[in-house]
This record gives C-alpha cells, sequence and structure tokens, in this order.
C-alpha cells in the first residue's frame, strides 16, 4: 500500500523530470559551445506541437517524437542564423524565440485542440515493467531511458571526445580557437541544432506523454526551468540530471500535497513553487564563489572573424 | 627535401588589401634553412597580416608563396601546419580553465591519446630543456609558462619553419634570455624562425637577418648584426628619431602623490591581490612601475584611479587630502586623472562620439553639468579643443572613438586628461599598440605635464619606455611593489631580477631610494 | 558572385532608423506568403493587421488605448536594456502593479475623493518598484541572473493574481466568479470628452516625451548609456554599475506597475483573472522596434498596437486564428534583429572568391 504510493509518487517525478532534462541538455551543450539560447521555451512548444500533430496523422509516436526533435532543430535554426551569422544579440533572439514559438505552435495547434494520442507504454516487457517491485527501474516509456542515456552520453561527449574539447574550446576562447584553425561558428550551429532537438524532444513529452493532448503554452515555462538549471548543474551533465530530478519533486508538489489531503495551503501556493524554488536555488548557489567561473568565458558573446 | 640552395619560404609580390588600406603592396623576400629572419616594423606595418597569410588564417590577393620552393597554397592554418609551419601568436591561443595537455592537444589536428602526447610533451620539454607541467590548468600558469605551451604545441609538430609573433613583450629580461637560447638550439636544428618585432636590441642580438616593413611595402633588408638599433628604427620609420625633450636641472617639489600601506582584494579568481603596496611621487616626477603582465599591475590601476576604491581613506591622499575611499569621478574633484591600459571599452566608449567620450571623464572638471543636465555644446568645444591640441586625426567631434585608429585614439585620450590639467596622472601603458611617431608625441606630453609640476606615475610592461621618460621606479611582483629605485642608477639586470621575484640586497635597494630622494 | 558584409567605420545612422521600416515591410510580405501557404488568405491577413486598423478612424481610439500600456512599458524596459540589464519579466511588475492599485481600491470602497485615485497610481507604481527591486537586489547582491529572476516571478505574479481572486478579494456580489468588485467612479480613470480614450493615453505619451529629455540631456541618461555600452568605461568615468541596475529595474518596474493600474482603474474598472494579457512581453519588441528610444517607442508601440487590434479584426473577418497576430510581432522582432546588422555592416557583392594566386 505504502510502496504502491512511493511509486505513483516517483512515475510522476520521472514525468516532471524527463522533459526538463532532455531541454537542459541540450542548452548545457549550446552554452558549452558558448551559446546563450533563450529561446528552450519557444522550441519545446514548436516541439510539442509538431511531435503531436504528427503522432496523430500517422498514429506512430515514435515518428512523432522523431518530427519534434526536427522541428525544434529548425526553430534552432532561426535563432543560429541570426546570432551567428549576422551576429544579433542572443539575449533578444532567444526571446524572440520564445515569442515565435508561442505564437506559430498556437496556429499550428489550432487544428488539434480536443484530440489525443495513445500514450507509448514502457519500453520493458510486462514482466519487467508490471512487476510489483521491480517497475520501479523498468516500468518507464522509452524517452525516460533516452533521458538518462544522453546524460551519459554528454558527458562522456563532453569530457572524453577530441570533439567535445573542441566544443568546449570554441565556448571559452572562440578568438583562440578560431586562430588555432577551428570552425567556431560550425561548431556553434551544431551545437545550437543539437540544442533544439533535444527541446523539441522535451516539448514533445508533455504533449505526447504526460497530458497527453496539445494546448496553448502547455510548457508553462519549463523552458525557462531548463534554462535555470544549467546555471544550477554548473554546466555538468550530472549535476543536471540531479538537478532535474530535485525540480521534479518540487513540481509534483501540487500534486502529492492534493493527494496528501492538504487543505491549508492555497493550491496556486503550491504552483507557484517550482518558480520561487528556482529562484531560491539560484540565490544559493550564487553564494558559492566559484560558480561565476565554472561559465563558459565566452557565453552569450557574438563572434565575428576578421577576414 | 630542402637543401642549402632553396630557401625554407620564398614570397614574392604578395599582396592584401582591407577596405580604405592596403596592408601588403608586392612583399618578396626569403628564409634560409635555420635562419632567424626578424621581421620589423612599426605597428599597422603589415607584419602581422603578413604572418597570417603565411599561416593560412588569411588569404593573399595576388603573390606566391613558396614552402622549400615548392608553390603553395596555404588554405587554412591546418594546411600550414601540415607542410611544417608553426606559429606562437603574441595573443596565446589558450584556453585558461583547461590543462597544458588538453590546450596542446587542441593544438595537434591529430587526435592521439593523453597517455602518448604526454611522452611526446616531456621528451620536447627534455630536448629545448623547458619546464613545465601538463597536468596544470592554464589560468594557475604565468606569462612564460603559457608562452612555453604555445612553443611546445609548435614544436611538436617539429615545424620547419617557426613564427614567433612579438614574443617578448610580456617577459623579464631573464625570460627573453631563456627564450632565446631555446630559439638557437632550434635553429641549429635546421628550423627556421620568422621572428617578428620592434624591439630592436633584441633583433641585433639574435636575428642574422631582418626584412623591415613600413606601409606595407619592404624598405630594406639588412643584416642585424651590422646595423644599430637607431640606424634600424630609422628605417622602420622612415624618418629620424626624436628624442625626448626633458629638462637636464628640473626640480621636484613636495610630494603630492602619497601612497601608503594599500591593499585590495582581487576580484576573481584569476586577479592579483595588492599587498601593502606604497610610495609617493613629488610634484615634477614620473614615477615608473615596472613588471611582468599579470602582477597586480590592473589592480594597481584600478586602485589609484578610484575604478575599485579601498576601504582605509589614508591609503591614498592626493595633496594630503585622504581619497582612498572616493570613487573615479570624486577623485577628479581632486585632481586625479587616470588612463587605463585598454583603450577601448575601458579608456572610451568604442560606439560613443568623441565628444560624448569627454563627456565620460571631463564632465567635471570641464564644467559641463548643470543641475544633472548636461551641457552638450561645452562638451564639443572641449572636445575640438583635445583634437586640435594633440593633432587627433579624425572626421570631428561627432565620430565614434571607434572609427580612429589606436594611437589616434590614445592620443585623444591622454589629450582629453591631460587638458584637464590634472595634480596627478596615472597612466597604464600610454604606447601600447601605438605607432612611434604618437608614442613620441605621447612622451613628450607626459614629461610636458610633469614639467608643469603635476605628479605622474607611468605603470607599463615595457621597460625601455619606463627607462627613456620616468625619474624614479619600482617593480611590482605579485602584488607587492618593490623600494623605489632611481633610474640611471638601477641595472636592467637588477630590474629583470625583481621582476621574476627576486629582491636582491635590501641594502643596495635603500640606496637606489636615498639616491632618488637626494636628486 | 557572392555576397559580403563588409564593416564600416562607425554604425551607419541612416540604417538605425531605416532597419525597423524593412522590418515593418518584410513581416508583410513574409507573413503573407507563410500564410498563404498555411492554406490561409495571406495578402487578406496583411491587410487587415496593418493597414485596416490604421485607416479606419473608428479603430484609433482604440489604438491609442492598446498603445498606452505597452508605451509604458517598453520606455522602462529601454532603459534597463540601454543599461544591458535583461529585465523581462515586465508582465509580473504590470500585474502586481495592478493588484496594488486593486488592493488601494478595495480599501477604499465606499469612500470618496479626488486622493482615492492618484493613491491607487501610486500603490501600483510601488508596487511594480517593489516587485523588480526583487531581481535588482539578487543581481546587485547575490549576482543571480536577472533574465531568469525576472521571468520566475512573472509566473509567481499570475498564480498570485489567481489566489487572491478566487479567495480574499473576491467580489462578495460576483456570483462567486473568481473576479474583484467593480471599481466606483472615485477608482475609475475618467474618460477624455465623449471619447471612451482614458487620461492614462495622453500620460503615457507625456512619459515617453519626458523620458526623452532625462534620457538624452542628463547625466542620468547618460550613465545608463555608458552603463550598457561598456561597464569598465562606465566605472572609469564614476558610475556605478550597482546603482545604475537598481535605478533601472526600480524605473521599468515603477512604470509597469503603473500601467498595470492604468489599466485596471482604466478599461478594465476592476480586477479579473483575465489581467495578464501579454503587454509585458510585447512591450520588449515595442523597445526593441523603437530603437530603445522613446521617440521610436511611441511609433512602435502604435503600430503593435495596430497588430493587435487588426488580430482581432482578422479573425471575424477572415478567420484568422487569434494567435496570428502573436506571430506577427514575433517576426517582425527576428527582422528586426536580422537586418540590425546593416547597422554596423554593409553589403557588398563581390565578383570573384578572393584566394590565393595560382
Amino acid at each position: 500500500m505504502n510502496e504502491a504510493i512511493l511509486i505513483a509518487i516517483l512515475v510522476t517525478v520521472v514525468g516532471a523530470a524527463t522533459p526538463i532534462l532532455l531541454a537542459g541538455l541540450g542548452e548545457l551543450v549550446v552554452e558549452k559551445a558558448g551559446v546563450l539560447n533563450l529561446g528552450v521555451e519557444g522550441m519545446m512548444l514548436v516541439g510539442a506541437v509538431t511531435g503531436f500533430a504528427v503522432t496523430t496523422i500517422t498514429g506512430a509516436t515514435f515518428l512523432g517524437i522523431v518530427a519534434a526533435g526536427l522541428a525544434g532543430a529548425a526553430a534552432s535554426m532561426i535563432f543560429g542564423f541570426l546570432t551567428l551569422t549576422l551576429t544579433a544579440n542572443q539575449v533578444a533572439t532567444g526571446l524572440a524565440l520564445t515569442i515565435f514559438g508561442v505564437g506559430l505552435s498556437s496556429l499550428i495547434g489550432a487544428g488539434f485542440v480536443g484530440q489525443t494520442v495513445t500514450v507509448l507504454g514502457p519500453l520493458f516487457p510486462p514482466a519487467l515493467a508490471e512487476h510489483e517491485h521491480l517497475r520501479i527501474l523498468f516500468g518507464y516509456d522509452p524517452v525516460v531511458y533516452f533521458s538518462f542515456a544522453m546524460t551519459l552520453v554528454v558527458a562522456w561527449f563532453l569530457r572524453r571526445t577530441r570533439a567535445g574539447l573542441i566544443l568546449r574550446a570554441v565556448g571559452e576562447n572562440d578568438a583562440s580557437a578560431h586562430s588555432i584553425g577551428y570552425s567556431v561558428i560550425g561548431v556553434r550551429y551544431m551545437a545550437v541544432a543539437f540544442g533544439g532537438a533535444m527541446a523539441g524532444i522535451g516539448g514533445c513529452y508533455y504533449s505526447l506523454f504526460l497530458t497527453p493532448m496539445w494546448a496553448e503554452r502547455l510548457t508553462a515555462g519549463r523552458g525557462w526551468i531548463a534554462l535555470a538549471l544549467v546555471v544550477f548543474a554548473a554546466w555538468r551533465p550530472m549535476r543536471l540530471l540531479a538537478g532535474a530530478y530535485l525540480f521534479g519533486v518540487v513540481m509534483t508538489l501540487e500534486l502529492h500535497a492534493k493527494a496528501a489531503g492538504f487543505e491549508y495551503v492555497p493550491p496556486e501556493f503550491l504552483a507557484a513553487m517550482p518558480y520561487l524554488a528556482t529562484i531560491v536555488v539560484l540565490a544559493l548557489i550564487s553564494l558559492r564563489k566559484s560558480v561565476g567561473a565554472q561559465a563558459p568565458a565566452c557565453l552569450g558573446k557574438p563572434f565575428k572573424p576578421s577576414t | 627535401m630542402s637543401d642549402g640552395a632553396t630557401s625554407r619560404l620564398g614570397l614574392k609580390g604578395i599582396t592584401k588589401a582591407f577596405p580604405g588600406v592596403l596592408a601588403n603592396d608586392d612583399v618578396s623576400f626569403s628564409v634560409a634553412p635555420g635562419e632567424i629572419h626578424a621581421l620589423l616594423g612599426e605597428n599597422g606595418a603589415g607584419k602581422s597580416t603578413l604572418v597570417k597569410m603565411i599561416y593560412g588564417i588569411m588569404q593573399p590577393d595576388a603573390g606566391e608563396i613558396r614552402f622549400d620552393g615548392e608553390l603553395v597554397h596555404v588554405a587554412s592554418p591546418k594546411a600550414a601546419r601540415a607542410m611544417g609551419v608553426g606559429m606562437v601568436f603574441q595573443h596565446f591561443s589558450l584556453f585558461e580553465p583547461m590543462t597544458v595537455l588538453e590546450n596542446i592537444a587542441l593544438g595537434l589536428d591529430e587526435a592521439i591519446s593523453y597517455a602518448d602526447l604526454e611522452a611526446r610533451i616531456r621528451q620536447v620539454l627534455a630536448t629545448y630543456h623547458l619546464a613545465l607541467d601538463p597536468h596544470r590548468i592554464v589560468a594557475t600558469l604565468s606569462v612564460g609558462e603559457r608562452q612555453r605551451i604555445e612553443i611546445v604545441r609548435a614544436l611538436l609538430l617539429e615545424p620547419r619553419l617557426l613564427i614567433m609573433d612579438e614574443p617578448t613583450s610580456v617577459l623579464t629580461p631573464q625570460e627573453v634570455a631563456q627564450l632565446f637560447d631555446t630559439l638557437r638550439a632550434l635553429a641549429a636544428r635546421g628550423c627556421s624562425i620568422l621572428y617578428i618585432s620592434h624591439k630592436l636590441h633584441e633583433i641585433v642580438e639574435l636575428c642574422d637577418k631582418a626584412t623591415i616593413l613600413r606601409g606595407g611595402r619592404v624598405v630594406a633588408e639588412c643584416d642585424p648584426r651590422a646595423e644599430s638599433s637607431r640606424s634600424m628604427a630609422e628605417m622602420m620609420i622612415g624618418g629620424s628619431l626624436k628624442e625626448i625633450e626633458k629638462s637636464a636641472d628640473r626640480q621636484f617639489g613636495a610630494e603630492r602623490f602619497i601612497v601608503d600601506s594599500l591593499s585590495l582584494e582581487a576580484d576573481d579568481a584569476f586577479g592579483t591581490s595588492l599587498k601593502d603596496i606604497g610610495f609617493s611621487v613629488r610634484a615634477g616626477e614620473i614615477f615608473g612601475v615596472a613588471g611582468v603582465a599579470g602582477n597586480g599591475q590592473n589592480e594597481l590601476m584600478l586602485a589609484l584611479s578610484g575604478e575599485r576604491p579601498v576601504e582605509n581613506a589614508d591609503a591614498i591622499g592626493i595633496d594630503g587630502n585622504p581619497v582612498g575611499t572616493l570613487d573615479a569621478e570624486k577623485r577628479r574633484r581632486f585632481g586625479l586623472c587616470a588612463v587605463p591600459e585598454e583603450r577601448n571599452g575601458h579608456g572610451a566608449v568604442p560606439v560613443f562620439s568623441l565628444s560624448d567620450n569627454a563627456i565620460l571623464t571631463a564632465r567635471t572638471r570641464k564644467n559641463m553639468v548643470r543641475m544633472g543636465v548636461i551641457d552638450a555644446g561645452l562638451a564639443e568645444n572641449y572636445t575640438n579643443e583635445v583634437i586640435d591640441g594633440f593633432d587627433v586625426k579624425t572626421t570631428g567631434a561627432q565620430a565614434a572613438a571607434s572609427s580612429l585608429s589606436g594611437g589616434n585614439l590614445q592620443k585623444f585620450i591622454m589629450g582629453r586628461e591631460i587638458m584637464q590639467a590634472p595634480d596627478v596622472l596615472v597612466v597604464s601603458q600610454p604606447t601600447w599598440g601605438v605607432d612611434a611617431g604618437a608614442a613620441a608625441a605621447i612622451h613628450q606630453e607626459i614629461v610636458d605635464l610633469a614639467a608643469r609640476g603635476s605628479a605622474i606615475v607611468v605603470i607599463s610592461q615595457d621597460l625601455d619606455e619606463l627607462m627613456a621618460i620616468s625619474d624614479t621606479m619600482a617593480v611590482m611582483n605579485e602584488g607587492r611593489l618593490s623600494r623605489t629605485l632611481a633610474v640611471g642608477e638601477a641595472s636592467v639586470e637588477e630590474i629583470g631580477l625583481l621582476m621574476g621575484g627576486v629582491h636582491g640586497d635590501p641594502e643596495a635597494t635603500a640606496d637606489y631610494t636615498g639616491a632618488s630622494h637626494a636628486a | 558572385m557572392r555576397l559580403e558584409l563588409v564593416k564600416r567605420k562607425q554604425p551607419s545612422r541612416a540604417m538605425l532608423y531605416l532597419t525597423p521600416v524593412f522590418s515593418v515591410l518584410l513581416t508583410m510580405v513574409f507573413g503573407a506568403t507563410i500564410f498563404s501557404l498555411l492554406g490561409y488568405d495571406g495578402p487578406g491577413a496583411v491587410w487587415n493587421i496593418f493597414f485596416v486598423p490604421a485607416l479606419d478612424p473608428n479603430k484609433w481610439q482604440d489604438l491609442g488605448i492598446k498603445a498606452a500600456p505597452l508605451i509604458l512599458i517598453a520606455i522602462g524596459l529601454s532603459v534597463c536594456f540601454r543599461a544591458n540589464v535583461w529585465n523581462i519579466g515586465a508582465e509580473g511588475q504590470y500585474v502586481i502593479g495592478g493588484l496594488a492599485g486593486t488592493g488601494v481600491a478595495l480599501a477604499t470602497w465606499q469612500m470618496e475623493g479626488w486622493w482615492i485615485l492618484p493613491l491607487m497610481c501610486l500603490a501600483g507604481v510601488a508596487g511594480g518598484m517593489l516587485y523588480a527591486a526583487i531581481p535588482a537586489f539578487l543581481k546587485t547582491k547575490l549576482n543571480v541572473n536577472e533574465i531568469l529572476t525576472s521571468l520566475m516571478l512573472t509566473y509567481v505574479s499570475v498564480q498570485l493574481l489567481y489566489y487572491l481572486m478566487r479567495g480574499p478579494w473576491k467580489d462578495p456580489e460576483g456570483f462567486n466568479f473568481p473576479q474583484s468588485r467593480m471599481f466606483t467612479d472615485s477608482q475609475m480613470l475618467p474618460e477624455i470628452g465623449n471619447s471612451f480614450v482614458h487620461y492614462g493615453v495622453p500620460i503615457a505619451f507625456l512619459v515617453a516625451l519626458l523620458a526623452w529629455f532625462i534620457l538624452s540631456k542628463t547625466v542620468f541618461g547618460f550613465e545608463i548609456r555608458v552603463v550598457g555600452a561598456a561597464p569598465n568605461a562606465a566605472r572609469y568615468g564614476g558610475f556605478s554599475r550597482p546603482r545604475t541596475i537598481w535605478a533601472s529595474l526600480l524605473t521599468a518596474g515603477g512604470l509597469a506597475g503603473f500601467a498595470g493600474i492604468l489599466e485596471a482603474a482604466g478599461p478594465y474598472g476592476q480586477m479579473v483573472p483575465q489581467f495578464p494579457t501579454g503587454y509585458g512581453f510585447t512591450a520588449i519588441i515595442v523597445a526593441f522596434l523603437g530603437r530603445l528610444h522613446p521617440v521610436g517607442i511611441m511609433l512602435a508601440a502604435i503600430i503593435l498596437a495596430i497588430s493587435y487590434v487588426g488580430g482581432e479584426i482578422a479573425q471575424s473577418s477572415i478567420g484568422l486564428p487569434n494567435a496570428a497576430s502573436g506571430l506577427f510581432q514575433a517576426m517582425m522582432l527576428f527582422f528586426l534583429l536580422a537586418t540590425d546588422i546593416l547597422v554596423n555592416y554593409r553589403i557588398r557583392f563581390s565578383g570573384v572568391r578572393s584566394g590565393g594566386a595560382a
């Protein structure tokens, strides 16, 4: 009985953590390359609506997820072109991308309001996925495992591979990387596209798994929380994983409080908790002096090679 | 491949134009195998552009590059490295939070395991007697060590041509001597070295041959060992060198600027804290602060100018007034003006007009503000006075600061401060990146201001500059300032030791101080 | 033949003023194309969204009413953005301003007097300032990024609004609808003459003119510009960055809060859960499109007001979805940012690719 409740809570926490983990991983790589893309929320919405639309039309959730990734990457390329090729201000362009994503997703989604999709089941066979105890480990959908795998892949890529070394170099000192002969803009384009794809997939997790339906502004600011997570994680993938699950707990408090029968706390307060928690967490980690030094040195700065 | 007859590098008719300027105009010369060849010229003579083309960062508009006699097209730095060209940049291309090993790996085009790379690095270090720990984080290294990373990075590729761009501008005299040993050893193994510098005595000491550029053209080729520093300087600037006019029997007045027990914590992880700094400058005196970059000069500049006020008001005094806690603007009211090292974004706002840049620091002393409202007319008048008085070449007071050349902007900034008639002037790197003509003019203005009774502090990494203009000097090392030495009595060797952190015989230092105050 | 960007010796003033015009024109062309491709009447959408409201005098009063809050908020944001302070939480400051003023209105219910409305406005300004003080404090004391904090606070403010509407401030005679009491005559902004334009509209334009004077003529305006353009130079010039962060955020918060209470006491006449309509976000576009200049902001606010009113017209006349005007607004910002490069670079068409000699 108690275990059943715990598992139910765990499932909601995993559900809340997975999309921000995915989007956060993407943004982490983008920021490691020295680019600040504030358009995560917009790309998530574009991914959410595209994934939902493609799944509704084709009936294949897998195709929907792929399409969501592609749509997120496509949206990120607008940002990439403006900030990397035309050296536009990254903060303003990221904001514009979010506003654009809200508008575009509402427009595309207008025809899909009220429809539903079948939610993809667990990845593992029922013997594991529905097992009384083992379902804690094996009872989730493929995207959850994908998010774990990507955490490891990103950590390995940044720490162990030469491409990861180059990406970090570009984020730390773009001028030097350029003078050694690396294509700063090329590396950044790839990072931005990856970030867009991850945000898109993170976004479609709402429309295809959690709700599962399309509604305007479905992601409700989670893209911004993913951005905060990257700072919280000090640009480290494993800490991002921990942070995402911590926020997963905070974001589901409203649900659990209701289930536990808390009547005294206004639900609006619980709904505001993730946002308040983000502010508190950002303030707390800033007390550690070293945080600023962990940020990639070229974060947010435009780069224009002199020819 | 190479034999004695063919040159390692041959340039013929290299031409490169940028909008409004011909950076290289029909440049031809060659470098023999094992030769240390100096490329000499003022800022803006076209040296950097030329080597960028040899290293594949830029492409020439016309002309040919031959390597070991073969005509080559250097499409990228990668292609240059594949060919056997290595380069050590003046501004290091290093990544601060990464290790030495990672930095070197980034400079190689092949993927190689860290274990193998480390073995190869240690081999190079041993061959050339260089000291460097591959596992240290770059941010924790000294400037000399950082340069060693660049050199090791280049040497790992076993280059047949090594380009060194202004390699000594940040080194102590002792580090320079070490570097020269390494370069000579390298040349003895047959590697050619293209050595870019404007420090003539070094070229006389090191190089076999020199090509002199002026205005993008080759104006002379010579054997430096047969020339004097002076004769090469005149070829470089295309005229006779102007001496600084300094009155021989100048007198110093009362102590105007006193710094006593000044300490300041660094405000970031990579900065240097100031520890118990003390000195005084008399009316009419030019006090030089020497030292290798990164030993606290930036922090000292910020503390003196008021950009970072300190807790103890008495730590800094102007004519007896304690000003330590005041910000830059309030210190200006007490007569202290300053010129920071970095022109763009610190001494001036690049996107602002010159007139707005005049408002930035002259608004109070030149009464440009009434009840919070700025009188733009007064600002423009003052700007025009500075432009006329300091011979600033610009289209006018409304031109953006970014549209001026480095030398002209520096003249404007110096003029803006000097024409406020400061009682105390603190200047950092007054002629950094400035051509010889402008540098001479700036030096003369500093000397003249001192002659009018101001107390002046000049912070510079260029020892030659300090020796030429200052009356007394001290050396910064790891946030501490040495005792004051009288210029003319201190030897370059001793100053070099102080720069490297060896404090020498305290007795001797005391004598220099005594001498300076007796003058 | 290839396109090449060549850096200008100094920024082009002409392009500074022309690029916003380009971006609006490009938005019209692209918008018409995209909506046609999506199966709507593209040219009709552009006509309805950009021209009908401007050409129809009956809509002009509506334009003024929509432009007023945009102007006030965008002026405040322009001060922040010029100082390189990225306050994107104006929506939250607007909501809190509206709530603070509503609090005064509810406390003075059944009272009468000339002082009530000014007191509400004062509360609105103070509310917005206090709310903006949170990111200012976190930024200056703890170096916490203001982008995230100001935005997070927007979500919090909306929850606070919902709570107050559902709970303590619910109209006791409102049939259990989650909204406040209607304001009384002493609590409502009067309308000008026979129009339905409230006094907040001329006030917004006056505030813009005042802002123009302060930003272009005073040391305070100079300080804002220097701190934003070159923080090290600002410190060298004797300006304090923390002080500037505080000043700019408080200005923006105060103006957003003022806009909030003017909306509540004007068009709404009460507080409702639907109060946050995105003015705080649209104002970001207004600020940029107006080149962070008060006069430009007045013009840009009118253009954005046209797109709002036009969006409603297009919805009823040609069945364009509600989201269309938002998309047009985002496109304007995209095109502005894209064409911005022309301010510092000029385009050159070169015949041959430059390269090494053969």
